[in-house]
């Protein structure tokens, strides 16, 4: 299978996860190696702004033409920002999982959650780990 | 689980960068770049299965017609030789044991092309039930099966067919080198779309797979399972294990054209004409969904609140571009345009039945206008 995009500003989860810090907020989506272990993104359920995450509990849906995943916060606070072009553009996700596909910006509550997590290197590692 | 076992085809599956996925108990590709892209393929190009998974178990003798008669609800002493017709086997309370497509190969030999998931408990409820004069043999292991399916598959096929492939209509088959090696070419497939099952030997499959890859270009590709069951479910054709099983009627699946039962005389004839006496209890039904969502397999499906079935298959249709799905239903429910739910993550989401199959068939030539089964 081909190689994954990781880069290198970004924190990762386990569960496949990625978050960028901008500011006061932390912007969520999911990695390179997730859109393609999931092929064709047909539908993404994701919270209202408002609604309030826990780190390592699901925040939403990703689905596939085969599969259902559920989506994992990386870091616990209040959703502020939510990608609506997802609801009637979910390939966004397969095209551009960092950019257009980004899910939903969280105001974190203790940033210092993001401390000591997984980089690209990391990450890199724990992808290879899962292949067969 | 025991061990997967792998077709012939494995290694190209892997270096065309397949994802493999466990299917019938085998190791089989569930796509190769893109579902919607394979999908799209065969609806306006055509597409390349391998689906040598796929049992056939063969009859041959002075008893191998009325064995197999007296084995599938489809009658098979009228079926001439170079006909193919879909049909079930049932167990004595009715229930699906498999579907299959039977095969007239000669006065005295026929085949089953039988399930993957189902060979092992096939072959013994046949031996069970056949004479040593059916000359019942397995040869699901020495056989190899490529499905072309799609608008392009006829022309597709002329530049390796040795025969007039392009000349077997719809449910016939017909002998003949492909690429210099013997198969059987039948107008037949599980997409709703144009197209052949190639069956050949399990040696010939490798290069006879590469030989349509090569005749085919930029306009055949290499389609996976997730492709074959989006388009087998615009079809609206059943899939075991997720519309039929071993409970489940072939009346209750609105399969009541394969089933002939007046002609009786076959395994679980009796049970079916009390069923059919009787009234369904469930049918299944197509639905749509009027919202955003998909419907998936085994997710509840309820009227006015009250759960009233479960869904078998769903998924978003590519050619529609609206969800679908197939479940079972009380009769009242079952008219086309009733209102249901489909219960996705404790939401109810709201969803018509609808007219199957959901997407027209676009087929080959047929051979008349009634011989579909």
């Amino acid at each position: 299978m081909a190689e994954y995009d990781l880069p290198d500003n970004l924190i990762y989860n386990e569960t496949d996860e990625w978050a960028r810090v901008e500011g006061k907020r932390v912007l969520v989506g999911v990695t390179d190696y997730a859109q393609q272990q999931l092929g064709d993104v047909v539908f993404v359920e994701l919270p209202d702004p408002g609604t309030s995450v826990e780190k390592g509990d699901p925040f939403g849906v990703i689905e596939s033409v085969k599969a259902v995943s559920d989506l994992y916060a990386p870091v616990s606070g209040e959703v502020v920002d939510v990608n609506r072009d997802l609801a009637d553009h979910p390939e966004q996700v397969n095209e551009d999982c960092y950019g257009d596909g980004w899910m939903i910006a969280i105001a974190p509550g203790d940033a210092s959650e993001l401390e000591g997590r997984m980089d690209s290197a990391a990450y890199a590692k724990h992808c290879e780990e899962r292949k067969e | 689980m025991s061990e997967l076992q792998r077709t012939p085809l494995y290694e190209q599956h892997r270096s065309l960068g397949a994802r493999m996925v466990p299917f019938g108990g085998f190791e089989m590709p569930v796509q190769y770049t893109s579902i919607l892209d394979e999908h799209a393929a065969v609806r306006e190009r055509a597409g390349l299965f391998d689906v040598s998974h796929m049992g056939q178990i063969h009859f041959a003798g002075p008893a191998a017609v009325e064995t197999v008669e007296r084995l599938v609800t489809c009658p098979v002493a009228s079926l001439r030789p170079g006909r193919v017709r879909y049909g079930l086997l049932c167990n004595e309370a009715g229930g699906v044991v498999d579907d299959v497509t039977v095969y007239r190969l000669a006065e005295d030999r026929l085949f089953l092309c039988v399930n993957a998931s189902n060979i092992a408990k096939d072959r013994a409820w046949i031996e069970s039930h056949s004479p040593a004069e059916a000359g019942v043999v397995d040869r699901s292991s020495e056989t190899g099966l490529l499905a072309l399916q799609g608008p392009e598959s006829a022309a597709i096929l002329a530049k390796l067919a040795d025969g007039d492939a392009a000349g077997v209509r719809r449910f016939r088959f017909a002998e003949m080198a492909v690429g210099g090696r013997p198969a059987l070419v039948s107008r037949t497939g599980y997409t709703g779309s144009d197209g052949y099952e190639l069956y050949v030997a399990a040696e010939d499959v490798v290069p006879l797979w590469g030989a349509l890859l090569d005749a085919g270009g930029e306009t055949l590709s290499p389609a996976g399972l997730g492709a074959r069951d989006t388009l087998r479910l615009e079809a609206a054709l059943p899939l075991y294990g997720h519309e039929l099983d071993d409970d489940t009627t072939p009346l209750e699946a609105r399969l009541e054209r394969f089933v002939k039962l007046e002609r009786g005389g076959f395994l679980g004839a009796e049970a079916l004409a009390r069923r059919a006496a009787e009234g369904p209890r469930r049918l299944l039904v197509g639905f749509a969904l009027d919202e955003r969502g998909i419907a998936r397999a085994d997710y509840p499906l309820a009227a006015e609140g009250r759960e009233v079935g479960r869904v078998t298959s769903g998924a978003p249709s590519p050619s529609l571009g609206r969800s679908i799905g197939l479940g079972y239903v009380p009769p009242a429910l079952a008219d086309v345009g009733t209102r249901l739910e489909v219960i996705i993550r404790n939401r109810a989401v709201a969803a018509s039945v609808v007219e199957t199959p959901f997407v027209p068939p676009a087929r080959g030539p047929s051979a008349t206008r009634v011989q579909e089964g």
